[in-house]
């Protein structure tokens, strides 16, 4: 999307100026805008410390690491740490949890936005629609701590879903307790939370189509239902694949906060996702190299997800992030 | 839909009329049904809070009991009193207002330099400079090397473990940049012919002009920085530190850590069970009471930032 607009902006600034522009060496530049670079130098050392040396400091995982030593590791061991966690399974066990949770989410989080959108767009009463809208973007503002708390009260033993059981003759069950139940728990805890949130995208795109097309379909006979389908799911569709390609990149890393605010041993069965596992592994037992290189694969995988969604949509449906 | 679907089918070559009237009626029992399912969004949406609130006020006998739902149960405000005579309580409340206000500043100052920066076009390197931020969306270190990065520098055990490591949130980024560069960039011509140099034109022309855009990045940091309780959690030891979250996440943390669950374990958990809704209450009253007036900030923000993707 943004790749258009330096072309954008040099045909409107002419092209003489921007030829000029180009053959502009550095030290032309800093001693012309030393100013403005002056404001980028403490943002850019965030990004060097904050965000490029802990990419840098992956390298623990095929180093001998002690804690409080060298910060990048003390000695090289290669891929030890990958062979040990590849036969490890936990992790292969772990592993599964998070594809399947991870597709569970996708499957239910991406397509309720775009519901609740297409219904709220059939709303006459603009009223009404924005008390909608405000009452299902709440969730969206609560710490995660807050939404585990409301799941941990809601699936309590006395909470209103066990009563409303005990009210049916069954007996009372101890959700969060149970592997059984923690999938369901956890996919409908982030549809509550994100469904309204991500309608605002959607709400948008809406009111950007053409109402001619509308009239258009209208025309030809279409009814309301394949003027939906015809008109509107194609209005939105970029808007559909560029959260789809977002929520792709963000796949592995599963809800890890909140998983690791409901999960607990008696649920690691179905609970227990990568991230999870390697804060277990390295922040609590202290094997950081073990724990990086799980990360680490983590990482590629998400990357790799991301790079090739967005291939693949661009392709296909001719629309990407970059 | 399904009400759609069924008068959907009109004869081709029926009157134009009729096909018009056939479609009213099963358009009204369609925004009937659509009225319909949207008021329980609504009220799925909403149930939780109420009751939360319910049981914050019930008594711990009703709550055990299973009898509280939407309506409080032996209403008393013992439990508020309780929760609100801990100092440890009001300590971390300090605290999470502390870092908020701290964090959201920093994260302001660094983010609106930035961005600025990246909103000129014929800046050089700008690409670069961009790039090295967009990149980090995608990929990033992960929580071991961040983790470990944060003891080495010895921030551990100090507001800059929080606001340090996420000072500058790439999103809300390109929302500013986005803003900036839809400013007319006559007025910083005119602003540098009268002698104003870039942080002259910085401070007195652009941020003035930016005071809705300022204000929706401050509103999400601060939302994101209230909210945060994860490297508080990871870098905090001391008790008198942690912010509200933390303190929220320990006395939840009871509720399903328990390894065994024994008939002690559910007692105390039924007896937390009023104080962690009295707490949950107080923690997201700030955010609720705030938040029909932020709202529309929020919304804009978001679709900023989505034009520019």
């Amino acid at each position: 999307m943004s790749s258009t607009q330096p072309l954008g902006a040099a045909t409107a600034a002419g092209s003489r100026p921007a030829r000029r522009l180009r053959r502009r060496t550095w030290r032309q530049a800093l001693r012309r805008d030393w100013r403005l670079y002056s404001l980028a130098v403490a943002p850019l050392a965030f990004f060097a410390v904050f965000r490029y040396v802990p990419m840098l400091g992956n390298v623990i995982a095929f180093r001998w690491y002690q804690p409080g030593g060298n910060l990048f590791g003390e000695y090289w061991v290669g891929f030890y740490y990958f062979q040990e966690f590849w036969s490890d399974p936990s992790f292969w066990h772990v592993f599964t949890n998070t594809l399947v949770l991870g597709l569970l989410s996708l499957l239910f989080t991406f397509p309720a936005p775009v519901i609740l959108a297409l219904l709220l767009n059939e709303v006459r009463s603009s009223r009404f629609k924005r008390i909608v809208q405000s009452i299902s973007y709440l969730p969206h503002f609560l710490s995660v701590v807050v939404v585990a708390g409301i799941i941990i009260q809601l699936t309590s033993t006395t909470g209103p879903i066990d009563q409303m059981l005990g009210h049916l003759g069954h007996a009372p069950i101890d959700f969060l307790q149970q592997p059984g139940w923690f999938r369901q728990i956890y996919v409908s805890s982030e549809v509550w939370q994100t469904a309204g949130w991500g309608t605002i995208l959607y709400l948008a795109a809406l009111t950007t189509i053409d109402s001619q097309l509308y009239e258009q379909a209208r025309i030809d006979g279409a009814n309301r239902w394949k003027q939906t389908w015809h008109v509107t799911l194609p209005g939105i569709r970029p808007t559909m694949v560029t959260l789809l390609i977002l929520n792709i990149g963000t796949f592995m890393a599963v809800g890890f906060e909140k998983i690791l605010l409901i999960y607990n041993p008696l649920t690691y069965s179905t609970g227990d996702v990568i991230s999870t596992y390697l804060y277990r592994v390295g922040v609590q037992s202290g094997s950081f190299s073990y724990a990086a290189a799980i990360g680490l694969f983590e990482s590629l995988i998400g990357l790799i997800l991301v790079v090739s969604a967005n291939f693949i949509s661009r392709r296909v449906v001719g629309t990407s992030l970059w | 839909m399904v009400a759609v679907s069924e008068t959907g089918v009109a004869p081709v070559g029926a009157p134009v009329v009729r096909r018009r009237i056939q479609t009213s009626r099963g358009y009204r029992v369609f925004q009937v049904v659509n009225a319909l399912i949207l008021t329980a969004v609504m009220v799925i949406t909403l149930y939780p809070f109420i009751n939360l609130l319910a049981q914050s006020f019930s008594a711990q006998g009703a709550i055990a009991a299973g009898r509280v739902n939407l309506i409080p149960k032996g209403f008393n405000l013992t439990t508020y009193k309780t929760v609100m005579a801990d100092p440890t309580f009001w300590e971390n409340y300090r605290n999470t207002v502390v870092y908020t206000v701290v964090a959201t500043l920093i994260a302001m100052v660094l983010t609106t330099c930035y961005a600025y920066v990246l909103s000129k076009k014929n800046v050089k390197g700008r690409g670069f400079l961009i790039g090295i931020a967009v990149f980090t969306m995608f990929f990033n270190g992960g929580l071991i090397p961040n983790y470990v990065l944060v003891n080495d520098l010895g921030l551990r055990n100090s507001i800059w473990a929080i606001v340090l490591p996420n000072a500058i949130s790439v999103f809300n980024l390109l929302v500013m940049k986005a803003f900036f560069e839809s400013l007319p960039g006559e007025l910083e011509e005119a602003a540098m012919v009268d002698g104003l140099n870039t942080y002259g034109i910085l401070w007195r022309i652009v941020l003035p002009l930016s005071k809705a855009v300022l204000a929706t990045m401050v509103l999400f940091y601060a939302v994101t920085f209230w909210n945060s309780w994860f490297s508080a959690f990871l870098y905090m030891d001391n008790n008198s530190m942690f912010p509200v979250t933390v303190y929220l996440r320990n006395l939840i943390a009871g509720a399903t850590g328990g390894t065994d669950q024994s008939a002690s374990g559910d007692t105390a958990l039924q007896v937390a069970a009023n104080i962690q809704a009295v707490t949950i209450v107080l923690t997201v009253i700030p955010i609720l009471s705030i938040y029909p007036f932020i709202q529309r900030y929020f919304v804009s923000g978001v679709m900023l930032g989505a034009v520019k993707g």
